[in-house]
């Protein structure tokens, strides 16, 4: 095979490039570019400090926009991710004031909290069939409620576990951040998930046409209500992880994860619609939304401005490789 | 015969949503420390009406089977456009506020062009133009503020009450429910968004103008979301680009168009439901103001009633003759 290859390099070579997703590719290159034009700015964006900087700050999207993206795989949405963030950080936060044992489970808690609150929109849009648009957008006042009454409205005082710290701003090996690290197991777990057991496979398959996957003999219900969950977790650890990196929660600390977590993920060539979509891309979409924020706020473009480009950015690369066929017309 | 079955059948999530409304409004009239008065019925008409129109945006993109997460940015723009532009003398004021108008059916415009042409999601696309509205929100008042000249004449008079009694933003309202709803629910156009939102292909089929039906709606949409801007600015005399008041309005047109009995899988529903929706959205989170509640436990009731409600949708599950129905 490997000789056979070896001396067809052109065929393979060919192959590959037309294996690669054009969605893909592209997300890529305007992570380039966008590189390319920041380091005509100042040469300081292509430092390894600066990139290994973005990549830490991408990493906590990352793992936000995972569970983000495993339920556009299956063709739904999770809007509750903005509160169900604050809820990770601020019980993971609060339950460290519990001693040594509540520092021990600050994390787990934290996870827990956010795996429950996606159960309860699995269930809502699996069982009861409520288009998840709206279910989570239910819980996710729910979810606000119930942080406004546990903080009582002001700024949370719990302050995070040496643990959260350790995994959201501390380096091992080779000055590596460890959120990188975390991000990499997450989304190693997440392509597992995906790509190499049915899970994955029905993941896919209910995202083309749930009806299909029902008829040949999936549940359906489960799958989707079980994805709910882990987007709830992931959303909740991204939460532990902005939490450890600010070292206490915050109100409304998850607001600002919402739509880049979206962007994050159709920029990386998902289909919204569900059923398509590979992980690499929601890498290269996190990466490109992180670099994009950063560089318009060193270049001191004000928020107005930005929030302009950004729009303008998102609508254009969608518009290059986002478009659905004719068909139909 | 059983026409009045059909037409029953047709308008039953806004009878419902009517029928909750008034009983919630009773509830909190009669519980108000001031008592059933017409200035207690104003207050909570100017608050209702804003999110109304709002909901009514929403309503028109909703029933193609769209959605626009960018009308709360359309309404905020739209009231950072009149606050610095609707001002001085009664022509100028009249300008201005053809020119906010015109802003919204602009934007509507932009939304539909984007969905129709360029073939992309409405979710993505109008978060990105929302973005990029909000950015030029922002643009024109870094910081919240008005103008002294702000014709503020005009605005007492669409805030205030009309004979003493009658609040005059709920005439308003009803006006704009004659001029712009009712005609275009009557119209060709309004009756091909139904089609279009039922069956895109069956109605393509059938030779409605699809196209034509959704860029009409997105940009009937914009037109809504900026009276509701426009009458922000009446209340309010200034702008503010507030990210979290767009995003509110956006998530409560939502939860509106919900409760109205406004389908989020297009075809089925009506503004006016919708308005009923929002009025009862304005008026749970101002029922715990009267009942004497911890206002920390705010958004939390807010949020349990939405969830109930939003539960309450899946009787139709009961319905159901074949369990394939549910995997559509």
């Amino acid at each position: 095979m490997t000789s056979q290859d070896a001396a067809k390099p052109r065929p393979l070579a060919a192959r590959a490039l037309a294996r690669i997703d054009p969605a893909v590719a592209t997300a890529f290159a305007m992570i380039v570019l966008i590189l390319v034009v920041g380091s005509l700015y100042s040469p300081n964006f292509l430092s390894p400090e600066y990139l290994l900087q973005q990549l830490k700050v991408a990493s906590f999207l990352g793992v936000i926009a995972t569970g983000m993206f495993i339920v556009i795989l299956l063709g739904q949405i999770d809007l509750s991710a903005p509160w169900v963030v604050a809820m990770g950080g601020m019980m993971s936060a609060a339950m460290t004031a519990y001693g040594p044992a509540g520092q021990v489970l600050a994390i787990p808690f934290g996870v827990a909290c956010g795996v429950a609150m996606g159960l309860v929109n699995g269930v809502g849009v699996a069982y009861l069939r409520i288009p998840s648009m709206i279910i989570t957008l239910a819980t996710n006042a729910v979810a606000q409620g119930l942080m406004v009454v546990h903080t009582g409205g002001f700024s949370p005082q719990d302050s995070a576990s040496p643990a959260m710290r350790f995994i959201a701003t501390g380096e091992t090996v080779f000055g590596l951040p460890n959120a990188l690290i975390v991000w990499a197991l997450v989304g190693a777990a997440a392509v597992f998930l995906l790509n190499r057991t049915t899970y994955g496979r029905y993941v896919y398959a209910i995202g083309n046409r749930e009806r299909a996957a029902y008829l040949s003999g999936v549940d359906t219900r489960r799958v989707v209500m079980i994805a709910f969950g882990i987007s709830g977790g992931l959303s909740a650890f991204g939460g532990v992880l902005l939490a450890g990196y600010a070292s206490k929660a915050a109100q409304a600390m998850g607001d600002a994860y919402l739509l880049p977590s979206i962007a994050a993920v159709v920029l990386g060539g998902a289909s919204i619609l569900g059923g398509r979509g590979s992980y690499l891309g929601m890498v290269a979409g996190a990466i490109l939304v992180t670099l994009l924020q950063s560089i318009l706020s060193v270049m001191q473009m004000p928020e107005a401005g930005r929030q302009i480009i950004y729009g303008l950015v998102i609508a254009t690369m969608l518009l290059l490789y986002g478009r659905e066929s004719a068909q139909g017309r | 015969m059983n026409a009045w079955r059909y037409r029953l059948a047709e308008h039953r999530g806004t009878l419902l949503a009517f029928v909750v409304f008034v009983l919630l409004f009773v509830a909190y009239g009669s519980n108000h420390p001031a008592g059933f008065t017409s200035n207690v019925v104003t207050t909570a008409a100017n608050k209702g009406v804003l999110l109304a129109f709002v909901a009514m945006a929403q309503t028109l993109v909703v029933v193609t089977s769209g959605i626009d997460l960018s009308v709360g940015m359309i309404f905020v723009l739209t009231n950072c456009i009149a606050s610095a532009i609707v001002v001085g003398s009664p022509a100028t004021t009249i300008l201005g506020v053809v020119g906010v108008l015109a802003a919204g059916l602009l934007c509507g415009a932009i939304n539909g062009l984007i969905v129709i042409f360029g073939r992309l999601q409405p979710i993505v696309t109008t978060i990105a133009t929302g973005a990029v509205y909000f950015g030029i929100a922002l643009w024109l008042r870094p910081q919240p503020g008005g103008n002294d000249a702000f014709n503020s004449d005009l605005a007492d008079a669409f805030t205030g009450k009309l004979f003493s009694t009658v609040p005059a933003s709920l005439v308003g309202l009803l006006g704009v429910v004659a001029i712009v709803w009712i005609p275009y629910r009557r119209s060709v156009v309004g009756r091909d968004a139904y089609a279009v939102g039922s069956a895109e292909v069956a109605a393509y089929m059938s030779g409605v103008a699809v196209r034509r039906a959704k860029f009409v709606a997105y940009t009937l949409a914009g037109l809504l979301a900026s009276i509701g801007g426009l009458f922000l600015t009446f209340i309010t005399y200034s702008g503010e680009a507030s990210a979290a008041s767009g995003g509110n309005y956006t998530l409560f047109s939502i939860a509106s168009v919900v409760l109205g009995g406004v389908s989020l899988f297009g075809g089925v529903g009506s503004a006016v439901g919708a308005i009923f929706g929002a009025l009862i959205f304005r008026t749970i989170g101002d029922l715990l103001f009267v009942f004497d509640l911890d206002p920390l436990y705010q958004p939390l009731f807010q949020g349990v009633v939405l969830f109930a409600a939003v539960c309450l949708g899946s009787v139709r599950l009961f319905q159901v003759r074949n369990r394939l129905e549910l995997f559509g």
